[in-house]
């Protein structure tokens, strides 16, 4: 189980996961929560490719970096949903139609 | 170089947050009403990095930071060309009668980290500092184009721009990961020293990190098939934001993906190794995206929603001299986002004198434009002129050199400039539709209107270039040419 492979496999899972998520929820804390499972798969590569792959130290300082935009990004896109809700009553990415397409 | 050596050409970087700094704790102090003061202490900011950009220091290509990044002739003519960018839109800003209501002291702050951003991604030379610049560009530019939070169309803007924008990063660094486990390095020099050691032997893994991280790139720049954000984002945007996305980030978004192809990929196809036929599917990408661009803006109403079509179909101009693998096809890109910033800039900054003055942008705000407003009519007509590439303006010249060097590329690259021919012609109809609808059909009116001095002043600082420079464009093809110099790594 302790090999890079396994590692490599969780984490194409998890980005599958997370790009099924993106294209098919509404809500969109649902689609933020799927772009989180891409971020996070990201980081799974990183980590295991620095631990079993016999590389530096890169891949860890990474995914440090990763976690922490991660967080801002979170914070800005959910003040943006608040504020979304507040003026649409609604998260579902559907509703919000206002622009002409 | 490093830290502390690094910190001596750092100069215009720390004078860009040290601005932040001061105008979000100047905020606390002016109140609402006068926060559109602060206006100056962001333009003074703007001006000192352009000084010391310019005069300041010895201007060979090195590294700083211990290889994080690179300062070279190139990244300085993006800081250059984003900094112009961003002291006009800094003018335009309290003119903008959106902003009315609304504290602008955050948002001169934001207006500047994100230049830092920008500054920091052209000048990227570790995929660390790509994606942590990308993520600083981006996640300013979410709330600048939410920034009117009770307007519904501004909220939908900057809900699509956080889905798509970090959706298409996650991509990017999911790619970046791949590379990674390729190669062991995230410095590109050191990528490129790998992929080439590597011989081909992982051609899979490779295809799929590339086109992944073409995604985050292609994003930037709004390139089909990423950019479906583009023309929802553009529109429901406050128009300065439009005017400015459209115009800094995307430059910065041509110049990484400049150096990232440059550093990463080109030694891969010198050599004998056909692991990758990246040019040709970055030629592919271009004519979709000048195809599409032009084709959805012949049929829109409003005038802001067109001009979001439009800069999509102009980063598919700007897109074909990358294929080609020569300092010509970067020569062509630098010299057309030079005029494509002066005519862009102008086409936006008249659609916000038509909103400030009627309320809305349709094009039904643009009728009998030329008589009523006769000044306004006469700078769009030169900007629209410009942005369909008609001689004698700015846009000719720019779209005349990076034809030229296509074709100078070779016979097995004229089906690209061919499709350029073909969309510049599409694009006349709709650009030449506003002129039409602006002068034909109309009458004399006794009174005549004129937009503020603030907003004449910058438009006529706007279109006499675009003139000037199709006639006499010597001057910034030396510029440009001077900046053709990319650090590369000799360890």
């Amino acid at each position: 189980m302790d090999q890079l492979q396994t590692y490599l496999i969780v984490a194409a899972i998890l980005f599958s996961l997370g790009l099924f998520a993106v294209m098919t929820r509404r809500n969109a804390v649902a689609v933020l929560m799927g772009i989180e499972l891409i971020l996070n798969a990201a980081n799974i590569n990183f980590l295991a490719f620095a631990r079993f792959g016999g590389m530096n130290i890169s891949g860890q300082v990474f995914s440090l970096f990763v976690i922490v935009m991660a967080a801002a990004e979170a914070a800005v896109a959910l003040a943006i949903v608040i504020n979304i809700f507040n003026n649409f009553k609604s998260i579902n990415i559907d509703e919000v139609n206002q622009l002409s397409r | 170089m490093n830290n502390i050596q690094s910190i001596s050409v750092f100069w215009p970087e720390l004078t860009l947050v040290i601005t932040a700094i001061v105008v979000i704790m100047l905020d606390l102090i002016y109140s609402r009403k006068d926060s559109n003061r602060l206006k100056w202490w962001a333009i003074a900011g703007i001006v000192v990095a352009f000084w010391i950009l310019i005069s300041g220091f010895d201007q060979s290509a090195k590294s700083l930071f211990f290889r994080q990044v690179a300062f070279d002739p190139f990244s300085t003519f993006f800081k250059q060309l984003i900094l112009v960018a961003t002291g006009f839109i800094l003018f335009v800003i309290p003119r903008t009668r959106d902003f009315a209501n609304y504290r602008m002291g955050e948002f001169y702050t934001l207006i500047l980290i994100m230049v830092f951003g920008m500054f920091l991604l052209v000048s990227a030379i570790d995929m660390i500092m790509v994606y942590l610049s990308l993520e600083i560009v981006s996640i300013t530019s979410f709330i600048l184009a939410g920034y009117m939070k009770m307007d519904k169309r501004s909220n939908e803007a900057a809900l699509k721009y956080v889905i798509y924008g970090a959706f298409s990063s996650g991509l990017m660094l999911f790619g970046f990961s791949l590379l990674f486990g390729l190669t062991g390095y995230t410095n590109f020099h050191d990528i490129s020293r790998e992929l080439v050691a590597l011989n081909g032997s992982a051609n899979l893994a490779l295809i799929v990190s590339a086109v992944l991280i073409l995604a985050g790139f292609g994003y930037k720049i709004s390139a089909v098939p990423f950019h479906f954000w583009t023309p929802d984002v553009y529109e429901g945007a406050p128009t300065p934001v439009t005017a400015f996305l459209s115009v800094a980030p995307k430059a910065a978004g041509f110049g990484v993906l400049i150096r990232f192809f440059n550093d990463v990929f080109l030694q891969l196809n010198v050599g004998d190794i056909p692991a990758l036929p990246w040019p040709m599917i970055i030629a592919i990408l271009s004519v979709a995206t000048m195809t599409l661009g032009n084709l959805v803006a012949l049929q829109q109403t409003s005038v802001k929603r067109m001009l979001a079509y439009s800069t999509i179909a102009h980063a598919g101009y700007m897109m074909m001299g990358i294929p080609i693998l020569s300092q010509d096809g970067y020569f062509g890109i630098m010299i057309y986002l030079v005029m494509y910033m002066f005519m862009n800039l102008g086409a936006f900054f008249v659609v916000i004198a038509v909103q400030n003055r009627f309320g809305d942008d349709s094009i039904e705000s643009f009728t009998k434009l030329g008589w009523k407003m006769p000044f306004l009519g006469v700078v769009m007509t030169v900007f629209m002129f410009s942005l369909t590439g008609l001689p004698p303006t700015a846009g000719f010249i720019g779209k005349f050199y990076l034809f030229a060097a296509v074709i100078k590329a070779g016979p097995e690259y004229y089906w690209l400039v061919f499709a350029g021919l073909i969309n510049s012609i599409i694009s006349l109809y709709y650009y030449l539709r506003i002129v039409k609808v602006m002068f034909l059909r109309g009458e004399r009116v006794e009174i005549l209107e004129y937009p503020s001095k603030t907003l004449t002043t910058l438009l006529i600082c706007l279109a006499v270039p675009a003139i000037i420079l199709g006639v006499y464009w010597a001057p910034i093809a030396d510029w440009v040419r001077n900046s053709l110099i990319l650090y590369t790594n000799t360890l």
